[in-house]
């Protein structure tokens, strides 16, 4: 099984950081965009499965970079991740198209569950195009 | 507003409308009664007026008519046919048979002496060269004397004319009983309080007075006219006021004087005022009664519109209150969440390093280990109380969604674990684990679950135990918050969900939290009810809809 390669978009250096290293000690590609333009650009250039899309960001906001994502790359999947708490952000996700949301501050384990299942349903979903 | 300024109120209202209604009432009835006084006086004077022209006509009338018999009498006999005895005791029988006002005739010579006479006393001796009257005929040729008693000691007057014949004077004198006066003037008299006499030019008067005495004695007047006008005068004596119309007469100096009461007069028109009086005071007095009545409803209504409100401003300010704190719990909670992630990553990474053996060989590798525990431990429990201030701080507009009371309750429960476990209550769920979910506000719905459970810690205060209790009734969900508080007196459990009730001392409560809660659950379609005994606890149970008030929107499904 190929390695999973995900986008980590969210405004906190540190957040990012940490992410970062601590998905790539548990086999998953991770790059990372500090905002919502440059989340954009960078699914341009760099194969991406999953984006974990935080929801409050300045600048191009998470709805916003989702409707996006969306329009742009089809066969990604997004986990909204929301620090506010309530789930009307993480339900606006995914009316939008979102697969999933996740709460901050959430335990990695959990994190990296919704991932493989996102990017289990990004493969078949690839595959059933490919079919069709 | 306080009751002090109702009243206030209240009187200011009556005030002005007694007032815009009863001073145009009296300011009428006032302009009314003194025209018509005015009017009825003013007839009353001209009436008067008239009575004693009338009089004054027929006296001078008689007067003349006497003067004018005299004339005749002397200028159609000669001195030598007057004074033949026999024949002037036949003339005078002629005249006193038609007049009997005429008591005596006699002829007098130049010299004063008698020289004939016919009448009832023997007055042929008597001289009257001396008498006042006597010169004046000579001078004049007619004198009218004042009424006088005289030789004959009853009230009389006498005419006297001066005839010149031939180079030789003679005077023909006649005496007149001046009871005929009276009984012309009597008849003017009206009323009980009225009186007519006559005066002379000294104010004696001629004729008897109701009032001021027999003939002779002195009489008050009031006015002296000049000519044939009639003067009215008015006076007060002995607290009644007179009318008085005088007039002199054209061949004496006399006067004519006729006294009117006016109040005797006015009767009629008094009587009828008085009447007008009492109908005024009915109208005032009705008015009076409505104006209260109508006020004092008009008071009442803003009273219970100024409760109403009040109400609704406390269910307003209580809600953008909560909407306000709210935001500001979800900003916290929001701004906490991200460094909080940030630390539990932290902690994790380093947790990862430990677990990938990098640190193996290190002494305080327990202890390290341990510090991540904590740090994960910590980080759950801010955790927790971010979720939940952010739970609380959801939506303030009412919205329908699923909700889950038995979670809500719980949910509840655990904002006021602190408060509870400080003063030793105990709180028990019996819960209903079957629930349906309710689509409903679940918001408002915790906040009434929230200021039932404050209400049943305020009843109880310490050591006690309030019982929560969720069951299916019907198509409703009821939930009884049961407390073992003092309870509520019986005759105070029908007034706990009114406005502004509260048994808390003043400035604790507003009273207005049941009330708050009894609408909320009209709005939602619900209910709530009381049950309480004094000294054995409250429990107030209400009831909520499987689907609220609001109706569904049904969203078109997919297929």
């Amino acid at each position: 099984m190929s390695r999973i390669r995900i986008l980590v978009v969210d405004d906190e250096p540190d957040f990012l950081k940490l992410i970062q290293r601590r998905l790539g000690k548990r086999n998953v590609d991770v790059s990372v965009a500090a905002s919502g333009q440059e989340a954009l650009q960078a699914l341009d250039v760099i194969p991406v499965d999953v984006v974990i899309l935080d929801v409050r960001m300045p600048g191009l906001g998470g709805i916003e970079t989702l409707k996006e994502i969306r329009k742009r790359h089809q066969e990604v999947e997004v986990i909204m991740l929301t620090g506010h708490g309530s789930m009307q952000s993480g339900i606006e996700g995914i009316s939008h198209g979102a697969y999933d949301y996740i709460l901050k501050p959430f335990s990695i384990e959990d994190l990296l569950e919704r991932i493989r299942d996102a990017h289990e349903h990004a493969v078949l979903k690839r595959n059933a195009r490919k079919v069709s | 507003m306080i009751a002090t300024s109702y009243t206030k109120l209240r009187w200011k209202l009556i005030g002005i409308t007694l007032s815009f209604s009863l001073i145009p009432l009296f300011v009428l009835g006032y302009v009314i009664h003194d025209q018509f006084s005015h009017s009825y006086e003013e007839k009353l004077t001209s009436n008067l007026r008239l009575v004693v022209n009338n009089k004054r006509d027929s006296i001078d009338m008689f007067l003349n008519e006497r003067v004018v018999q005299l004339q005749n009498l002397a200028n159609t006999h000669t001195i030598a046919e007057m004074t033949d005895q026999v024949y002037l005791n036949a003339l005078f029988d002629i005249i006193h048979n038609t007049s009997s006002s005429f008591i005596d005739l006699g002829v007098i010579g130049p010299d004063g002496c008698h020289e004939a006479y016919s009448g009832p006393f023997d007055l042929r001796d008597v001289n009257y060269k001396n008498e006042a009257w006597f010169n004046q005929v000579m001078l004049k040729g007619l004198y009218i004397s004042d009424v006088f008693m005289g030789f004959r000691n009853f009230p009389h007057f006498i005419i006297a004319v001066k005839r010149r014949e031939a180079g030789r004077t003679w005077i023909l004198r006649a005496t007149i009983d001046s009871d005929v006066f009276t009984s012309l003037v009597h008849n003017a008299r009206t009323g009980k309080l009225g009186d007519a006499y006559l005066v002379n030019s000294d104010c004696k008067l001629q004729t008897p007075s109701r009032f001021s005495g027999k003939v002779l004695s002195q009489a008050k007047i009031f006015a002296n006219p000049e000519g044939s006008d009639v003067e009215i005068c008015k006076w007060e004596e002995r607290g009644a006021t007179r009318v008085a119309g005088i007039t002199s007469l054209a061949l004496t100096d006399w006067r004519l004087v006729v006294v009117e009461s006016p109040r005797e007069e006015l009767t009629p028109l008094l009587r009828s005022q008085y009447l007008v009086y009492a109908l005024f005071l009915v109208c005032a007095v009705m008015i009076f009664a409505g104006t209260y009545l109508t006020v004092t409803s008009v008071v009442r209504k803003l009273m219970a519109a100024d409760a109403e409100r009040a109400v609704m401003d406390a269910a307003v300010m209580q809600s953008s209150k909560m909407a306000s704190l709210g935001k500001m719990a979800a900003g916290v909670a929001h701004e906490i969440n991200n460094p909080l992630s940030i630390i539990r990553e932290s902690a994790g990474w380093i947790r990862d390093l430990i677990n990938d053996g990098e640190l193996d060989g290190y002494e305080v590798l327990g202890e390290l280990v341990e510090a991540i525990g904590d740090i994960d431990r910590h980080v759950e429990r801010a955790r927790t109380v971010t979720h939940r201030m952010l739970g609380f701080a959801r939506r303030m507009e009412p919205v329908h969604e699923n909700v889950d009371l038995n979670m809500l309750a719980k949910q509840t429960v655990s904002f006021l674990e602190n408060e509870v476990l400080h003063r030793s209550i105990e709180v028990v769920c019996k819960f209903n684990q079957s629930l349906p979910l309710l689509t409903t506000d679940s918001n408002q719905v915790q906040q009434i679950i929230l200021n039932l459970l404050e209400n049943a810690i305020d009843a109880i205060g310490e050591d006690g135990r309030i019982t929560l209790v969720t069951r299916v009734e019907g198509s409703f969900v009821a939930m009884d918050v049961k407390d073992t508080g003092m309870g509520i007196p019986s005759d105070q459990l029908s007034k706990v969900f009114d406005p502004f009730f509260t048994t808390k001392p003043t400035g604790e409560g507003t009273g207005l939290g049941l009330s708050i809660i009894y609408s909320t659950l009209n709005k939602l379609g619900g209910r709530i009810t009381v049950q309480s005994e004094l000294g054995h606890g409250a429990t107030f149970t209400f009831y909520l809809p499987f689907s609220g008030a609001i109706p569904d929107q049904e969203e078109p499904c997919p297929e």
